[in-house]
């Protein structure tokens, strides 16, 4: 008998190749098993402290230009915006509380999120892409080296430190952008600004906040590092990989954002 | 063209390979590859693209896993052993990859540092830069030490890939297509390259390729890869001096044309 009439190469060629919905559960599993990779190898030695400063330097350091100006403008547009409105109920005074938790509980972490999303999603999906096409992900694993905890680990740790500390930095340069434009308009000083603003802020807030910017950061990380690791067909599995990392990152951080309001409005009475 | 010349050659095996098969999707690779490789000696595995020769040594480092079979490196079962076994056999086997595979974000130096200073944590910074300079210096490329590897020609390329391998002072070394894309010189370069390495370092090897110009040039044997199987094995001579139909293409289009 035909030794290759017995090989399990054989066998398969006789199963049929998964449907669409098998191959989404298959997908899903393969999500999973990342995952669960990442927090079973980021946390044990040897640790990549060296790699992991880099890559705070690279996402923070280097993400704050762009971050600034944005979180700027919005201070200063969502004042603007929101003054009328309060205007007509004689409410102009209650502007820095408004500010304050507005770019607190949502618009810091959001804005904050999705810029990295697009700037550092993709380009961590993209070097990681570029590097699994050109076998330099090949080469550290047969230099004896774990390229998923120098590589992911080290991404993914950086972008869920970095973002939550960015996104308290969106809303300090926020409230400034705020200042200015109240400060243009109104008699308040920027003491009574911040006052008002940080008394109407509660522990909750700060809280719900710094959650949602780990979970965001992470989400960021884990997506673009999934989607680069395991790219495939040349230059166009780079792409692929780099514009993945920003679509279903982004669409992630918006269903994070829906559960996650719902989840401490609970908590607020 | 000159013929490999012969050295001394254990009978220890360093890899043993019965029943390999291997297949993607419905399209199967290998079909029952038996393949031995003896300590000290260079074994040419030549075939057609497409055959299975890069899958073989990618099974043979645990990059790919087998289907059926059983793939012995230096004593152990590499789809059997854990993932941190199987990091430590790999510090005995190094890969040269047929593109290089250098980390281009990376200078000659941090590339060739790269796997050192992550297997050897306890050497100092002075001994780390000595390993460095003493591979490169082997592979004739000292100058290019703080060069990116973009800065690079193809044959350098391959050169500091081949010394990013020996920096872990491998007992086995694969060559994955050493003279592709590579001018007629700069061939016979990597060559000599290979049987230095050979001498200086007392590996054993495997080199895929289908130059016959350095099949004949490095092998010490010659195994050809067809239907997924080795159907012929020896000296270049006895590899070649056969009628099959198979093989003497192979022969006519690299030294007839």
């Amino acid at each position: 008998m035909d030794k290759t009439a017995e090989t399990p190469a054989h066998i398969r060629k006789e199963v049929k190749a998964p449907g669409k919905i098998s191959r989404m559960f298959l997908s899903f599993y393969d999500v999973c098993q990342f995952v669960t990779r990442f927090f079973k190898e980021g946390f044990l030695p040897p640790y990549e402290g060296k790699e992991l400063m880099r890559q705070c330097y690279d996402i923070g350091y280097r993400s704050l230009a762009l971050i600034s100006l944005t979180g700027f403008i919005t201070g200063i547009v969502f004042t603007k915006q929101s003054r009328p409105s309060l205007a007509e109920f004689g409410a102009t005074s209650w502007l820095p509380s408004l500010v304050g938790i507005a770019l607190l509980r949502t618009l810091a972490p959001l804005l904050t999120s999705l810029i990295a999303a697009g700037k550092v999603g993709s380009s961590i999906g993209a070097e990681l892409g570029s590097m699994r096409v050109t076998e330099q992900i090949d080469a550290m694993e047969v230099s004896a080296t774990n390229p998923f905890k120098f590589l992911v680990t080290t991404r993914v740790l950086a972008a869920t430190i970095t973002i939550p500390i960015l996104t308290f930095y969106t809303a300090m340069v926020g409230m400034l952008g705020a200042l200015l434009n109240v400060s243009l308009f109104e008699d308040t000083s920027a003491r009574a600004f911040f006052q008002m603003s940080l008394e109407s802020i509660t522990f909750l807030d700060i809280t719900a906040s710094t959650v949602k910017a780990i979970l965001f950061g992470f989400t960021i990380g884990i997506v673009g590092c999934y989607q680069g690791y395991n790219s495939s067909k040349g230059t166009e599995g780079v792409g692929k990989a780099a514009n993945s990392a920003v679509v279903i990152g982004m669409f992630l951080i918006f269903v994070e954002e829906i559960i996650s309001v719902q989840f401490f409005s609970l908590f607020r009475t | 063209m000159e013929q490999k010349k012969t050295t001394s050659i254990d009978q220890e095996k360093v890899i043993e390979v019965k029943g390999l098969y291997k297949s993607f999707g419905s399209y199967d690779v290998l079909k029952g590859v038996d393949l031995d490789l003896y300590k000290g000696e260079n074994l040419v595995v030549l075939g057609k693209s497409g055959t299975g020769k890069s899958v073989l040594i990618k099974i043979l480092v645990g990059l790919l896993s087998p289907d059926e079979g059983e793939v012995k490196v230096l004593g152990q079962h590499v789809d059997q052993i854990s993932y941190k076994e199987l990091l430590a056999l790999r510090l005995k086997v190094g890969f040269s990859f047929q593109n290089s595979a250098l980390y281009d974000s990376m200078t000659v130096r941090q590339n060739l540092e790269f796997p050192l200073v992550r297997n050897q944590r306890r050497l100092t910074k002075g001994e780390v830069n000595q390993a460095v300079e003493r591979v490169l210096d082997a592979v004739g490329l000292l100058q290019t030490i703080n060069q990116m590897p973009s800065e690079l020609s193809g044959g350098q390329r391959k050169r500091v890939g081949i010394a990013r391998t020996l920096i872990l002072q491998p007992e086995v070394m694969l060559y994955d297509e050493p003279t592709a894309g590579l001018d007629p010189i700069t061939c016979l370069e990597i060559n000599s390259l290979i049987n230095e390495v050979q001498e200086r370092f007392h590996t054993s090897s495997i080199v895929i390729t289908h130059d016959l110009t350095c099949a004949k040039a490095v092998g010490n044997r010659v195994a050809m890869l067809l239907d997924g199987k080795f159907e012929r094995q020896g000296t270049f001579d006895e590899v070649f001096n056969t009628s099959d139909e198979r093989v003497k293409p192979f022969y006519d289009y690299n030294f007839i044309q």
